[in-house]
């Protein structure tokens, strides 16, 4: 493959994980804060929210493979794993480094969740809400600023997921309101 | 009475033998509502949102989606 093609490649995968991660983290955030139970939306959102994020691990392993590949700017291998070693934007590809490293983390103990303590899986899970802004950061940094496609994108994604956190954050935690208004009503 | 009310459905699907039944960690569950949908033969929700589980044997695998899918990991399977 050329030089370019490898180029144009990691852009565009990058831009599917960036819309991929954001959309996952809106399902779970429309998880956690539903305001009451909705049925087959639920299971919709939560479906989703598990599934997309492993579609999500293709695009995101081309995106890094390519990067890494392509010779048009120096990232080494070790950049995959050990953030701000890149010779290239050392903070921005570091910054992208790092919410992988953090993302791993999130996929390995959902996908053993049922060995860990869910205090621990919690733990970790939280994590993703430094992870993400992280890799809007690294997109609007690195989204090649001639392409305003590139990161106007990205600049979409963040307004996206800020504004499902904000709807998360203005809500309360339902289950612990829901209890509350059953113990209000009485046992009749 | 809401109309989110649904007992569990009276249809019964035929279950191969040694099938598990499903179990409700009745404190970890936040009334997501979901099993109600992934198992639908088996759970339907009261009118707060949270399940009413028939003592009924469900399909492993179906019952091992629905143990995946649950959001606060309240279900289990029991014998
Ligand atoms: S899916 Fe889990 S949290 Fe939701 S109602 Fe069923 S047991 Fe409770």
């Amino acid at each position: 493959m050329s030089n370019e093609t490898l180029w144009y490649l990691s852009r565009a995968t990058g831009l599917a994980s960036i819309t991929l991660l954001t959309l996952v983290v809106i399902l779970g955030l429309l998880t956690s804060g539903r305001r009451r139970p909705f049925g087959e939306r639920a299971t919709i959102v939560m479906g989703l929210h598990r599934w997309v994020s492993l579609g999500m691990v293709a695009f995101l392993t081309t995106h890094i493979v390519t990067a890494i590949v392509e010779t048009y700017v120096s990232i080494d291998w070790i950049s995959l794993v050990i953030p701000f070693t890149s010779a290239y934007s050392p903070l921005w590809v570091g910054l992208g480094t790092l919410a992988f490293d953090v993302l791993v983390a999130v996929m390995v103990t959902s996908y053993w969740r049922h060995r860990m303590t869910e205090r621990a899986w919690t733990a970790v899970h939280w994590l993703g809400y430094l992870m993400w802004p992280m890799a809007i950061a690294h997109g609007v940094a690195l989204g090649t600023a001639d392409q305003p496609l590139l990161r106007g994108t990205t600049l979409l994604c963040g307004a996206a997921g800020a504004l499902a956190l904000a709807w998360r954050l203005t809500t309360s935690y339902a289950d612990r309101d829901r209890r509350r208004d059953i113990l209000a009503g009485g046992w009749s | 009475m809401s109309s989110d009310q649904r007992r569990p459905s009276r249809r019964r699907a035929p279950v191969s033998a040694g099938a598990p039944r499903i179990g409700v960690d009745r404190v970890a569950c936040s009334g997501h509502g979901i099993c109600a949908q992934t198992l639908a033969d088996v759970v339907g929700l009261d009118e707060w949102g949270y399940p009413i589980v028939a003592d009924r044997p469900v399909e492993a695998k179906d019952a091992d989606l629905a143990v995946k899918l649950c959001p606060a990991r309240a279900l289990y399977l029991r014998p």
